[in-house]
């Protein structure tokens, strides 16, 4: 039972890593520069394709994730650092454009959350292990009672 | 003790009601609304030539700097809710204290033409943005959008998709009154 569920958690795990990318990059798009071109993939998987919302601009056959795409790689063949393309299109845009949220002031909250989310599970956890065997004195069932006993071995 | 674990057990409800009453609220979100971040921000430079073959002038960034409240509408030939909104934009172009312009967005000339001898004409000038580039710099992801831009070339107002809504309930011309007053700062 055991090693058949490993072997599900181990395929669950591997599943994003088998799937392969889908990619929406024309030819007639793909720098000659292989760096340059690397970079701009990374850049645009950054990048949210604003017309079909969940996707970045490297996956999405929009029109405009195309237009976007070849602005990226003509602001890099500019030299242009990748933080100079994001302020590009974000001036743009706004934040909203990026997959990965910068952290400031008003997205402090989404960043804050898990962590606070951590902290009150931790604590919760705490006080309730804490109480337990006080509630289980006072339940009156004998906190030993399921426990082996030795008496196996008195034999 | 027992009084307190009753409340402590009111929590679970307590926050299962708020994240309903904010679902709930979310469900009538538009998820294709994104707030510009060029609202109260200048108008980007361009420059573009006007429709071939069209009797109308081009347009550029310099036109929005004149001291009256502009209108600028973006649209193309191939978009359905720009069909619809065009009656609308010909009722604003009735009246001639609006100055109403268009930004025709990847439109072969004879396409943009062919839509404009079919549903009029409204505008007074149209640039052909045929790589779509002007279009990006205003910040647009869609067509029709439509820009309500000050006497000094600011926008102050974007409306995305069709006018229909906003021209309806009156908000349209709050906001085109609004630029007419100077931005306070």
């Amino acid at each position: 039972m055991r090693i058949y569920l490993t072997a599900i958690i181990l395929v669950l795990l591997a599943a994003p890593i088998a799937v392969p990318n889908a990619i929406a990059v024309m030819p007639d798009e793909v720098l000659k520069d292989p760096v340059l071109e690397t970079r701009a993939r990374e850049i645009s998987q950054d990048l949210r394709c604003l017309v079909c919302q969940n996707q970045s601009i490297d996956d999405s056959n929009a029109s405009l994730a195309k237009d976007l795409r070849i602005i990226v790689r003509e602001r890099l063949t500019a030299g242009d650092t990748n933080e100079q393309v994001f302020g590009y299109l974000v001036s743009r845009y706004g934040n909203y454009v990026l997959l990965n949220p910068p952290l400031q002031a008003d997205t402090f909250l989404l960043w804050a959350s898990p962590f606070f989310m951590l902290v009150v599970a931790l604590s919760v956890a705490v006080i309730y292990l804490r109480r337990r065997p006080e509630l289980e004195a006072s339940s009156g069932i004998d906190p030993d009672a399921d426990k082996p006993t030795n008496e196996m071995k008195e034999d | 003790m027992t009084r307190g674990r009753g409340l402590a057990a009111l929590i679970p409800f307590i926050v299962f009601g708020a994240l309903a009453i904010i679902f709930w609220r979310s469900l009538s979100n538009d998820p294709k609304f994104i707030p510009s971040v060029l609202i109260n921000k200048p108008v980007p430079e361009f420059n573009l030539s006007a429709v071939e073959g069209l009797q109308i002038p081009g347009l550029s960034h310099a036109d929005l700097k004149k001291g009256n409240v502009t209108i600028v509408n973006i649209f193309a030939s191939w978009c359905v809710p720009c069909r619809e909104e065009q009656p609308l934009l010909m009722s604003l172009s009735a009246n001639k204290d609006i100055h109403l312009v268009g930004i025709n967005n990847k439109d072969a000339p004879a396409d943009a033409r062919n839509f404009l001898g079919t549903y009029g004409n409204p505008f007074t000038a149209i640039g052909s943005d045929i790589d779509g580039r002007t279009t990006i710099n205003f910040g647009s992801y869609g067509v029709p959008e439509t820009f309500v831009v000050d006497g000094k070339g600011t926008i102050r107002y974007k409306v995305i998709g069709g006018l229909g809504a906003s021209m309806a309930d009156g908000s349209f011309f709050k906001e085109v009154q609004k630029a007419a007053l100077p931005l306070k700062q």
